[in-house]
């Protein structure tokens, strides 16, 4: 059962991604602009074009150059970037740690910002308190991460510099590391002076992406929380003894915290669709920085490498979100 | 008559909704150590309100705004929060009326049952296991180990109300309000229930006020006995002298719609339209007075 049940969704994850793989390929194609004619020198003639176009496989049909891709795609080829002139997915991988680092740092800190609000919203409910949560959050929600971006280059970057604004770390800097996840390889070799660094570089950012889930997380999870708060297994806890932030942790929070589970899968994808302006924004180089490059110059290697990875992430992060829903409900565990 | 120690002793208690009606006009009523006093009433009379007042867990926008509620000697509403908190967790407990909705879904039965030991009581959590083991062999659980690692859905309704039962026994309560203990139940089931409850009352001398509604429940298991009506006691007395000489008109009329006290709620209905006219007078008499003192 169980065995057939994941078959099944490997398969749907196959699906999806195959889907994505043709929308992207054949979208960017119909999309004006032609990457051959950006990356010739002004006084090139026709044949040079057409020699380009055959070097990148440009000049055979559609549905052949999709096979081609496809076919080198399942083997790990992504083909070679048009406008950096190196292989696609080394280019990726060596911008998807940046990335990756910079989206779980903003999840935990809107975990961090949103649990902890909406526990004292749900302590507080009926209260000014639990009113003022309500404005923050609102406000926090309309305004999206890049605004959050700039708003807070103005604070921090303008008025009150204490954290960087610009890139992912010091250039002066000696860095020791092997892999590209540079905050954690700096915790792993208790080079705290580099983690420091690197946070002070991803603070802002982060916190421009982290705010407006932080927002979400708060007002949804309060919701849930004081729907569960008025039940008969909350109240027997209450007269057992157990003080109201206690019951909220203990009885409410397991149960409280599915809805918004689930509302944070979807959320994290649109927070690393986030990514992509807000690491234009403060020139972080990750993958959205990146993604942006290769648009500008009409990289159809190079785009459709990162869409696919991105959407291979989105699938992932669903699988996850599935996964510790099934943790938390013991009732889908033995189901 | 002998001084008995009261166990509890609730004074002129009187709680608003938020629309600053009435729920409890000037409830008054004592139970004696180690006694069953029965609150009987019909549906909405407030019995369950008169309970979570006790227990300090009234809903929303309910508020006590007058009276007094004394547990074994202490005047709770003299008590900061936390401090009332700790003593009625430490003194009380609570049977629901719903097995199905008091455990929660997430968490296993064993930690559910040991945690008011442990964590409020401050016991080992070794001699919270053990007592927890001798409680659900009191209530006829025959394989202890299965239920403590199980989750509430994987148990029968019957299950759950023995597991709540043992648990609201295990710290040696002085009071446990029983609400309705046994309607969410299979009919079958109630009956071992209710002896279950009667048990383990007289084994470890526990005072229990029982809300019911069921006159046959009142006459098998209860020494004293408050009648309610809108959030009033119309009549208060001992079980064997109620049934044999009910004295207000209500509680006749509850009686005579009961035919041998063995019938549920819904028999309750046809209280006749005399009793019901001065019912009504009462309530509006205690109203006046009650606002009169009130501005
Ligand atoms: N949360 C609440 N807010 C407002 N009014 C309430 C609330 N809960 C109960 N009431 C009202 O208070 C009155 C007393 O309710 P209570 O639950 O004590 O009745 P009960 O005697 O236990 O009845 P039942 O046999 O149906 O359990 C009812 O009229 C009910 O409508
Ligand atoms: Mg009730």
């Amino acid at each position: 059962m169980i065995l057939q049940k994941f078959l099944l969704r490997l398969m749907t994850m196959a699906v999806t991604l195959f889907g994505v793989a043709v929308v992207v390929f054949v979208v960017i194609r119909v999309a004006p602009g032609d990457p051959i004619a950006m990356m010739l020198p002004p006084g090139a003639g026709p044949e040079d074009i057409e020699r380009l176009r055959a070097l990148y496989g440009l000049d055979k049909s559609l549905p052949q150059q999709f096979v081609i891709w496809l076919g080198g795609v399942l083997q790990g080829d992504f083909g070679t970037s048009i406008s950096l002139r190196q292989d696609v997915l080394s280019l990726v991988l060596g911008r998807l740690p940046a990335t990756l680092e910079l989206a779980t740092l903003a999840l935990l800190m809107a975990l961090a910002i949103g649990g902890p609000l909406a526990i004292l919203g749900a302590r507080e409910r009926g209260t000014a308190v639990e009113a003022g949560i309500d404005v923050a959050g609102g406000a926090a929600l309309s305004i999206p991460d890049f605004l959050w971006g700039l708003l807070l280059i103005l604070v921090f970057g303008v008025l009150a510099p204490i954290f960087e604004i610009s890139g992912r770390v010091s250039p002066s800097l000696d860095l020791p590391f092997a892999t590209q996840f540079y905050l954690v390889e700096s915790i792993l070799r208790l080079r705290f002076d580099l983690t420091a660094d690197l946070l002070a570089h991803m603070f802002i950012p982060a916190l421009a992406l982290a705010l407006p889930l932080a927002a979400i997380i708060t007002l949804l999870l309060k919701q849930s929380l004081k729907e569960v708060m008025d039940l008969d297994y909350v109240v027997l806890a209450r007269v057992k003894g157990f003080s109201e932030t206690q019951v909220i942790l203990r009885e409410a929070l397991k149960n409280a915290a599915l809805p918004t589970l689930t509302l944070i899968g979807v959320q994290f994808t649109f927070l690393i669709g986030g990514t992509v302006i807000v690491e234009r924004l403060f020139s972080y180089e990750g993958l959205g920085n990146m993604a942006i490059d290769a648009v500008i110059n009409r990289d159809l290697p190079l785009i459709q490498g990162i869409v696919l990875v991105f959407a291979l992430i989105f699938v992932l992060i669903n699988l996850a979100v599935d996964l510790s829903y099934a943790l938390l409900n013991p009732r889908l565990r033995h189901g | 008559m002998t001084a008995q120690p009261l166990c509890l002793s609730i004074g002129a208690l009187s709680a608003t909704l938020p629309n600053g009606d009435r729920v409890l006009r000037s409830v008054s009523l004592d139970v004696a150590a180690g006694e069953v006093h029965a609150l009987v009433g019909e549906s909405g009379a407030g019995k369950s309100m008169i309970g979570k007042a006790l227990l300090g867990v009234l809903p929303p926008g309910v508020r006590q705004v007058e009276g007094s509620i004394t547990l074994e000697g202490t005047r709770l509403e003299t008590l900061a929060p936390a401090a009332r908190r700790r003593l009625i967790g430490a003194r009380t407990a609570l049977i629901p009326q719903d097995p199905l909705t008091a455990l929660n879904p997430s968490r296993r039965i064993g930690p559910q049952m040991t945690d008011r030991l442990t964590h409020i009581l401050g016991w080992p959590a070794a001699s919270a296991r053990a007592r927890i083991r001798e409680m659900l062999a009191e209530v006829h659980i025959r394989e202890p180990d299965r239920v403590i690692a199980a989750y509430p859905h994987e148990l029968s309704g019957g299950m759950r109300q023995r597991v709540l039962i043992a648990a609201a026994f295990a710290a040696e309560p002085r009071l446990i309000v029983a609400d309705e203990p046994t309607t969410a139940l299979d009919v079958t089931v109630q009956k071992q229930i209710l002896r279950l409850i009667a048990d383990l009352q007289r084994r470890h001398g526990t005072a229990i006020l029982f809300v019911t509604h069921d006159l046959g429940v009142v006459a098998k298991i209860s020494q004293s006995v408050s009648v309610l009506y809108a959030g009033m006691v119309v009549e208060r007395a001992p079980a064997p002298e109620l049934f044999a000489t009910p004295r207000h008109a209500y509680t006749k009329a509850l009686m005579a719609a009961t035919p041998r006290y063995t019938h549920p709620a819904s028999s309750l209905q046809p209280v006749n339209s005399a009793v019901l006219a001065e019912l009504a007078l009462e309530v509006r008499a205690a109203d006046t007075e009650w606002k009169r003192a009130h501005g």
